[in-house]
């Protein structure tokens, strides 16, 4: 098949962005999404031209590094997956298809579709472990933790930190992101001892990067790869008031 | 070129504790007078910095993605090994020492296995406290599982995302000492040289893969834990990013390259579906426990899976090894899909490929159990090749995986350059000729979190602190051989891109140096080598400028350094005249097609020496000695 793409294409943070038009030839339905890029790169440099920047790196789904907003929707589309897992089976000939970087305060651009998501990281930074050092721990038997508890622990510590729900946010809130660490630490007793200094930190510096409020409105979970629940965001809530 | 082990002496199980207490300590007001430079995050370089940050040195820590919690090891999918023995079913320190010897077809340091069977049981402690949800039981207590081979259950897994969940604890780790200033985290920065002072490790140059700027860091000691060269043959499991510029490049200015022919091919990927493939994806080796592999025993059988009677199907692994059927080690299982597809039994439209076969597991548990313990792995499968394997088999087909070779390094992982350690996949390490499953994950955590950041002690107790000035002469020269390298690749304005030089290389190593080796195919590729680095060096187009963020730049440098490299495996492949591991030479075979060693001529770690880009590099040799184990022949029937 045969697709247009109209691609957000800005050489720099400082220089102004625009759409361009590029053309994907002879695409085959099992190619990945990220493939089709590769493709339509490799003709571009071929004819001298600069390809189009994007960040990928695992293309499985786990190392959170991919991040195109695909006709509007922050990794396109398909429940549970990233932009990495997104195949050309679920396009179809003559297409056309916008793609766009992560738009937020807080993810400043890099270039075309690369943009700056340390603030996550700094997030993280300021209170997303427990703090403990290598050596002198407990055995790892020593202390039995419920199923259920490690098994919603595990829900929330899947998510791949790669800012689609900020992306999706009309508030750009990165609250489910900051929900699914606060509660993947704060559901095991590993976690629980310093649980409320950690809510408040994380908080606290959520707020500092410029994300926005959280409206409730869903639009996170619904293009969340890890379908990380909205349940933790409420969690999360509960925990800040008693802390 | 002198290369010294130093193995403690003593009996084996005493060895590093008393390492431990030989070994000289810094005083702690000391520790900050000392910089380290970390380059990597993954599992081994997020370990190390944090660990080093919290017993207080000063750490500088380098990756090339945007986040340290990006790194490759976050897509290890099944495990990591420990020998707990929480299951009561024989494990023990020695028992898995016993099996990573063996299983790396016994060319690999017993000292050093030894001591990552014993540590192993401290990283479970570790993750643990930190956070890591490992899968537990109703009871609360851990559950393991049997992985890759191994006879007993000694895998630790946090579902089908062991790797993540183990990179995030690190991470969390090293954020911590970010947080607290301790550690000084470079993301998007990518480590282009080693510089040396008076034969020393002291600093590394870098270039800002955001705004080009090439800078120079100083340090006391520089730390390599920059993860495998699979991606020198192109397609492999890794991610995208995953190169051998870190250690080439340090190997260019003298670190011995120890057995790189040692690499590992997984045999359950999903098959390559084009030319476009970009990367291959591993389906986790647990499928094993319950799927069937076959192929159909007529050649060209074109038949739909489940028109192909019982009677028309052939179980190779089960009829070749009937005592570890489908769980037979990677390496034999590799080579038996291949030799069934050489056959022209292969299935699938590329015909390389061979069924994974869930149906018996299906009648014998339910679908219900089989969701619950591959249901993610299903879920992936059907995302790449809309096909569900819960209703037809699997096709799945070996792909390069894994890289035992790496930098030469010591007991201490110290390589032959005084101050230049080297952890993780990087090093050549503890996994001999062939790696088991669920030991990557362990031998990166071992690294990072308990041996280099005691062993670096020692290093740093009998030298003073004496960093050099990042104006030193020698910074300067590497520097200046960063920007002439990039000018040289931005001006020679050629027809052909990065990508189909890599591709082509790939393909070639895969075709002579893969799978199955042999002295005519490593020839050819020996002689074909040259020729393509010398045609990349005069057709290659890269697009853009140095001076911005450059991926087909960052990519070229890399291609430049598997042009030479790639050289080198062949050349360490073809001396080495034996079968081991995952160095399979076809003249060197049993009866039966299993690797044949020669102990005689070949119990030795290959060690080269850089002498120039076309010139021959040396051999230098260590001897294996095994103090306590009697080599034997690997058999797995
Ligand atoms: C798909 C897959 C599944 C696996 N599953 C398992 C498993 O279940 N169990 C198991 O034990 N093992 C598994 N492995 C192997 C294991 O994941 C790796 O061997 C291990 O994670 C390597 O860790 P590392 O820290 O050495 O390197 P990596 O995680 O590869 O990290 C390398 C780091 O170095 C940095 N870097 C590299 N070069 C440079 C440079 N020039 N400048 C700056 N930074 C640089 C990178 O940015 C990165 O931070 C798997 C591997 C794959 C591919
Ligand atoms: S919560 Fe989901 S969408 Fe947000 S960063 Fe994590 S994985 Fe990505
Ligand atoms: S490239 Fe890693 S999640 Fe998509």
């Amino acid at each position: 098949m045969n697709l247009t793409l109209k691609v957000w294409r800005q050489k720099s943070a400082n220089s102004p962005g625009r759409f361009q038009d590029h053309t994907a030839r002879n695409v085959m339905p099992d190619m990945s999404f990220l493939e089709m890029l590769d493709v339509v790169n490799e003709e571009l440099a071929e004819r001298g031209e600069e390809p189009i920047a994007f960040d990928s790196d695992c293309r499985e789904g786990i190392c959170g590094a991919c991040s195109l907003v695909i006709n509007g929707i922050p990794h396109g589309g398909n429940a549970g997956t990233a932009t990495c897992q997104l195949h050309m089976r679920h396009f179809h000939d003559g297409q056309t298809i916008t793609i766009e970087p992560w738009r937020a305060r807080a993810f400043p651009p890099v270039k075309d579709l690369v943009v700056d998501r340390s603030a996550f990281d700094r997030i993280i930074q300021s209170g997303g472990f427990v703090s403990v050092n290598t050596g002198g721990t407990p055995d790892a038997n020593a202390l039995p933790i419920p199923k259920v508890d490690q098994e919603l622990a595990m829900d929330a510590a899947a998510c791949i930190g790669c800012g689609a729900c900020v992306a999706a946010c009309k508030n750009a809130s990165a609250m489910l992101f900051v929900a699914a660490k606060v509660q993947h630490l704060a559901l095991l007793p590993q976690g629980k001892v310093e649980a409320n200094r950690r809510v408040l930190s994380m908080v606290e510096a959520m707020d500092a990067e410029g994300f926005g409020a959280c409206s409730v409105t869903g639009s996170c979970e619904a293009v969340c790869p890890k379908q990380i629940s909205l349940d933790f965001i409420s969690r999360m809530n509960r925990d800040y008031l008693k802390a | 070129m002198h290369l010294d082990a130093k193995p403690p002496s003593g009996p084996l199980d005493k060895k590093w504790e008393k390492h431990q207490l030989e070994m000289k300590l810094v005083n702690p007001a000391n520790k900050r007078r000392f910089d380290v430079i970390v380059v990597g995050s993954g599992l081994a370089g997020a370990s190390a910095a944090a660990t080093l940050a919290e017993l207080g040195y000063h750490v500088k820590c380098f990756c090339f993605q945007d986040s340290p919690r990006r790194a490759h090891s976050i897509a290890a999918q099944g495990g990591i090994n420990a020998a707990k023995n929480y299951q009561n079913d024989g494990d023990s320190v020695r028992r898995l020492f016993y099996d990573t010897i063996k299983g790396g077809d016994f060319r690999g340091r017993e000292a050093n296995t030894y001591r990552l069977a014993q540590l192993s049981v401290n990283i479970i402690d570790q993750c643990v406290a930190q956070g890591v949800p490992f899968a537990r039981e109703y009871g609360g207590l851990l559950t393991n599982r049997s992985f890759g081979g191994a006879q007993v259950s000694r895998t630790f897994y946090a579902r089908g995302q062991t790797g993540q969940q183990l990179l995030i604890g690190a991470y969390q780790a090293l954020s911590r000492q970010i947080g607290a200033g301790t550690v000084e985290m470079h993301p998007r920065t990518e480590m282009l040289e080693l510089v040396l002072v008076d034969g020393q490790a002291k600093g590394i140059v870098v270039r800002n893969l955001v705004t080009g700027e090439v800078s120079s860091h100083a340090a006391d000691a520089v730390v390599l834990a920059t993860g495998g060269y699979s991606n020198v043959f192109y397609l492999s499991t890794n991610a995208r990013g995953c190169n051998v510029t870190a250690t080439h490049r340090a190997y260019k200015k003298g670190a011995a390259f120890a057995n790189p022919c040692y690499t590992q091919i997984h045999p359950t990927c999903i098959p390559v579906s084009g030319d476009h493939q970009s990367k291959l994806t591993l389906m986790s080796e647990s499928l094993r426990n319950d799927g069937r592999v076959w192929v159909p025993k007529k050649k060209g059988d074109k038949r739909a899976p489940d028109q192909i009677p019982e009677a028309d199907r052939d179980y190779f692994l089960e009829r070749k090894y009937p005592s570890f059927g489908n769980l037979a080690p990677r390496d034999i299982s590799s080579r038996a899909a291949k030799e069934a597809c050489d056959e022209g039994r292969g299935v699938g439209p590329t015909g390389l490929g061979v069924y994974l076969d869930f149906a018996d597991a299906i009648q014998r548990l339910g679908e219900g159990t089989i969701r619950e313990r591959y249901g993610n792995l299903f879920d992936m499968y059907e995302t790449i090749t809309g096909e569900s394997a819960y209703q037809q088999p699997m096709r799945i087909f070996p792909a390069l995986h894994y890289t035992m070779g790496g930098l030469w390094v010591d007991y201490n992982l110290m390589s032959n350059i005084p101050g230049l350690f080297v952890v993780g996949e990087a090093n050549f390490s503890d996994h001999g000729a062939n790696r088991l499953g669920a030991s990557a994950l362990m031998q990166g955590l071992a690294d990072g979190y308990f041996i280099l950041p005691y062993t670096i002690g020692n290093y740093f107790a009998s030298t003073k602190p004496q960093k050099p000035s990042v104006s030193h002469p020698e910074f300067k020269k590497s520097e200046e051989n960063v920007r002439n390298q990039t000018k040289r690749l931005l001006s020679i304005k050629g027809k052909r891109t990065a990508t189909s030089f890599h591709r082509e290389l790939g393909k070639l190593l895969w075709d002579k140096c893969g799978m199955a080796r042999d002295e005519a195919g490593l020839k050819q590729a020996l002689k074909r080598i040259p020729e393509l680095r010398e045609e990349f060096w005069q057709n290659l187009t890269v697009p853009g400028d140095s001076g911005e963020f450059n991926q087909s730049l960052e990519y070229a440098g890399r291609v430049a350094d598997y042009m030479e490299f790639g050289e080198l495996l062949c050349t360490d492949a073809l001396t080495r005249r034996e079968s081991c591991g995952g160095h399979f030479r076809t003249e060197f075979q049993t009866e039966d097609g299993e690797a044949l060693r020669d102990d005689e001529a070949f119990s030795f770690v290959s060690a080269w020496e850089f002498k120039g880009v076309d010139q021959a590099p040396v051999l230098h040799k260590e001897p294996l000695v095994y103090e306590e184990v009697k080599m034997t022949q690997r058999s797995y029937k």
